[in-house]
């Protein structure tokens, strides 16, 4: 059926997804208006990603989608349809969660993973990250504790032990 | 969470685009053109926007061009805003487009998007405008090729059931002399109080705003004055500032008292950074 034979037939707005997920493919059907981070949690019970804002504002809900960060409420999950996706969970003793355990980085952990999933696409993109970068790339995410110094401090030793030898894995 | 239903299409090309808008449309369901999307998302939260179904141009091979023809610098609607700045193709609307929102907010609000939303700062447009590019939309129609200044009034004003595809700038524009400042309340990331984008093209000064007035906009008034011989930089931003197309904008961000100072000494910043003084 094409999409204008659709158009004249589809009325429970229910959508068929699929999507591979920290390296595992996953089939479920969705609402079109269901965000990502509402199906990530809801349906694959991925709750590493935070509801926060639910407005793009705080980053909690961050996740990697084609190698960059993306506020997982702000993406309706019909739109991730074939794509890779990596949640927190995916991650398993990335340089950056070292780092943010060395560093100290959080305090009541509620955005940490959204930060952690920032950090962890900075250092893919931009392993040589300049100040600037760094700074651009941090002020997605909001720490109501304000523990920005340590956040900082975590992402620059982890960009800094990347390039003394370490590649920037940890992603399943 | 978005608390209604809606259908979703996702067409691979202009016509069937345009075909399934004009079906959902006589089918009374209000469909909504997609583009990055994150703004129907958000006031959709709130019961502002009420799409029955949204058609996205995502898949649509030619909103998603970002590349030189011949002499012109084209860019789909679905370019995303980090991906403008990252192509660093046209340098000012990169920088324009590094200041709405955040990066990762940016790796998915899109060109288009920022020009079409209802949020009326719509920054990107800023350097469409003083570039004079041309706007090619897509409709039920066909395609058509407009200027901006035709299309883009304060606000974008399409006709029912067309979108905006991409945007063509020559590129002797591209590399103009320019500036852009952003001021903001606080920080670095927020609605603007005002955003001031500005080339030098020959020996005259373009200017377009955005936060100052509830739109954005160029305005020719404004750029006389700019461009008036024999005046200091001062005195042309004062009467720069008596000559905005509405009374500027007072809101969480700023009263307009406030605005007006800084829009002055914004313009005669610019007017320094330009001439070289």
């Amino acid at each position: 059926m094409n999409v204008l034979e659709s158009a004249s037939s589809n009325s429970n707005a229910i959508y068929p997804l699929e999507m591979e997920v920290n390296g595992e493919r996953r089939w479920l059907w969705v609402r079109a208006a269901e965000t990502l981070l509402h199906t990530l949690r809801d349906h694959l019970g991925l709750t590493g990603c935070k509801p926060g804002c639910e407005n793009g504002d705080c980053g909690a809900c961050t996740v990697i989608l084609k190698g960059l960060p993306m506020k997982s409420c702000l993406m309706l999950a019909v739109e991730a349809d074939g794509q890779r996706i990596t949640t927190i969970e995916g991650l398993k003793h990335s340089p950056v969660q070292e780092q943010f355990v060395r560093k100290q980085a959080f305090q009541c952990g509620y955005c940490t993973s959204g930060f952690i999933m920032n950090g962890h696409g900075l250092l893919s993109a931009h392993p040589d990250a300049d100040p600037e970068t760094i700074r651009l790339w941090l002020e997605s995410n909001i720490c109501r504790c304000t523990s920005y110094e340590e956040i900082h401090g975590a992402i620059m030793a982890a960009l800094a032990a990347n390039k003394e030898g370490g590649p920037a894995t940890g992603s399943s | 969470m978005i608390p209604f239903d809606f259908e979703y299409y996702r067409p691979s090309s202009v016509k069937e685009a345009a075909d399934v808008y004009q079906a959902l449309q006589a089918q009374g369901k209000q469909p909504m053109y997609w583009s990055g999307g994150t703004e129907i998302i958000t006031m959709a939260r709130l019961n502002e926007d009420r799409p029955g179904a949204v058609v996205d141009l995502k898949a649509i091979p030619e909103c998603n061009v970002m590349e030189y023809r011949e002499n012109d610098l084209i860019i789909g609607g679905c370019v995303t805003l980090s991906a403008i700045t990252g192509s660093n193709l046209f340098p000012l609307l990169g920088r324009a487009a590094r200041g709405v929102a955040d990066q990762t907010s940016r790796n998915k609000i899109t060109l288009g998007g920022n020009l079409c939303g209802r949020i009326y700062y719509r920054e990107a447009v800023l350097p469409l405008l003083v570039a004079d590019s041309r706007l090619v939309i897509a409709g039920k129609g066909g395609v058509r090729e407009a200027a901006i200044h035709e299309v883009f009034r304060g606000q974008i004003r399409l006709e029912p059931g067309e979108f905006l595809l991409q945007a063509v700038t020559d590129r002797d524009f591209v590399s103009l002399p320019s500036v852009h400042v952003k001021k903001r309340q606080i920080g670095n990331v927020g609605y603007p109080l005002v955003t001031l984008v500005a080339v030098k093209k020959g020996s005259r000064i373009r200017a377009a705003f955005s936060g100052v007035c509830g739109f954005p906009f160029r305005s020719a008034s404004i750029e006389q004055v700019l461009n008036t011989p024999g005046l200091s930089a001062e005195e042309r931003a004062r009467q720069a500032a008596g000559r905005l197309p509405a009374p500027p904008l007072t809101n969480t961000e700023g009263t307009a008292d406030y605005r007006l100072f800084l829009f002055k000494q914004t313009v005669k910043d610019a007017i320094h950074a330009l001439e070289g003084r």
